[in-house]
């Protein structure tokens, strides 16, 4: 049973978004799609400052199995990017929600984080 | 989707966690909890795989020795009863039907395990190279369960379990006993460059042997390994897999496997006059085995590079080293290019090829 915790927001595309109060939000991958992935071995990060538009690829997660496109769910601008996972991808299949996490985005549309799923649609998609 | 085919440990590998995928048409555990860790878990102490899907075949009758001879390139005559052979089973035009391990029980009475992908084609091609030989062939793949014992600890783990003498069976020789009550052909070989055993058994005894075996490892760190991990051990150790070293179309010469090509057996072999041919004429292209430096994995099918960009090859098997900590592999190249520079394109990075000899890593196999 995959953990989809309530106060994110999710794409079908298996990407969490937590936004915070002053427009900007963290992006991951979530638990499912780690768990789905298996070992990860390597994470693509974009580079600070990029613009992404909603549903744009902005880096590749690469497992044992595979190597999958990462799609930013809502749009906006590259604020920070988890370095730490250069040296330790895996913390992505430890840590899904917590150190794990891939980007901070600045959103080009706070409101656009009303478009993705809830915690309970997600859970549907994933049934 | 027609049915997966399942082996008797079939159950037992859900019970313990195992994520099951559809191999070659069987339904078989690729991971428990990581490939990466189970990887590791053989190479620090021991794994326990199920490779009951491998195919297994009795050749007897007094014409088992000339038969066999015939139809692998390694060489048969070398056997003696309690001894393995490893071997490619070639095409007239060089190419590779399988690669099997060939056991000689005694005089007339031959066993093969071939792969699990190639029982259909590989049965239906010894019987029709049986032909006009005093033989019998018997599939017995049903009959029999395979389990594989690989790693530091695996003789300890394997020898708690039976009184037979296993520091007498030399790496590639065999013997027959009883492991926790059942009968065995206990065979020192494996695919993972470790020390180990593999053990034929009744497929009804399946689950009762890999339950003893778990219980006897907990106390020698074994754990159970995927299908996962055994590819990257085999990749690690520089062996090659059918499919991807080794094919229809790549002979053993050019996939290194010189050593298992015995030109020189008096009554040759099929295959025997285009391999002849291409190691007198030089192969067109080479097997070449490679580490990056970095951790992308360098998928099958990648296109390589050579010095001027132009593509010379492929990539035929690649994975991340768990012990190195970065991507290796294996490619076809054309043989003129095969000394290097070698490149490949991951999206947009170019990706230097750094060639290496295998094994990868330091192997701990016993002496034969």
């Amino acid at each position: 049973m995959s953990n989809v915790p309530a106060d994110l927001r999710y794409a079908k595309s298996h990407e969490w978004l937590k936004p915070a109060s002053d427009g900007t939000a963290t992006v991951g991958i979530t638990d499912y799609a780690q768990n789905s992935l298996g070992d990860i071995t390597y994470v693509q990060l974009p580079k600070v400052g990029t613009v992404f538009a909603a549903g744009q690829v902005f880096g590749v997660v690469e497992s044992v199995k595979a190597a999958s496109d990462l799609y930013l769910p809502v749009a906006g601008e590259v604020i920070e990017v988890n370095t730490a996972l250069d040296s330790a991808p895996e913390t992505v299949n430890q840590d899904a929600y917590g150190a794990g996490w891939i980007l901070k985005l600045k959103l080009t549309a706070p409101d656009s984080v009303n478009g993705l799923l809830d915690a309970a649609a997600y859970e549907k998609a994933i049934a | 989707m027609s049915e997966l085919k399942r082996t008797p440990l079939r159950d037992f590998h859900a019970a313990h966690g195992a994520r099951l995928v559809d191999f070659a048409g069987w339904e078989m555990p690729v991971q428990y909890r990581s490939i990466l860790e189970e990887h590791k878990a053989v190479r620090r102490t021991a794994g326990l795989f199920d490779v009951s899907h491998m195919g297994e075949v009795d050749v007897k009758g007094p014409e088992a020795l000339r038969f066999l001879n015939n139809l692998v390139t390694n060489d048969v005559a070398k056997l003696f009863p309690g001894r393995v052979l490893y071997s490619p089973m070639c095409y007239p035009n060089g190419g590779v039907v399988d690669d099997l391990l060939v056991y000689m029980r005694a005089p007339e009475d031959y066993f093969l395990c071939i792969n699990a992908g190639n029982i259909d084609k590989d049965i239906a091609w010894i019987l029709e190279q049986a032909k006009g030989f005093d033989v019998q062939i018997t599939d017995r793949s049903d009959d029999y369960a395979l389990l594989a014992v690989q790693g530091p600890t695996a003789v300890a783990i394997v020898q708690s379990l039976t009184g037979a003498k296993l520091d007498r069976i030399g790496y590639y020789h065999f013997a027959e006993g009883t492991v926790a009550g059942i009968q065995c052909l206990i065979s020192r070989t494996g695919y993972t460059g470790e020390d180990g055993f593999e053990l034929y058994h009744p497929a009804g005894d399946a689950v009762s042997l890999a339950e003893a075996i778990v219980k006897a490892g907990a106390a020698h760190g074994l754990e159970l390994t995927g299908l996962g991990a055994r590819d990257s051990l085999r990749l690690e150790a520089g062996y090659p897999l059918y499919g991807h070293e080794i094919t229809a179309d790549i002979s053993p010469l050019t996939a290194g496997l010189g050593w298992t090509v015995k030109l020189a057996k008096e009554a040759g072999f099929i295959g025997r006059d285009a391999l002849l041919a291409e190691k007198t004429n030089g192969a067109a292209n080479k097997v070449v085995f490679f580490k990056t430096g970095d951790r992308r994995i360098v998928r099958a099918d990648t296109p390589v590079l050579g010095v001027d960009g132009m593509v010379v090859g492929k990539v035929l098997s690649g994975t991340l080293s768990p012990v190195l900590n970065e991507a290796i592999g294996s490619a076809l190249v054309t043989t003129a290019a095969s000394a290097g520079p070698l490149s490949v394109d991951i999206r947009g990075t170019l990706i230097n090829l750094q060639l290496v000899k295998p094994p990868f890593v330091e192997l701990k196999k016993p002496s034969s």
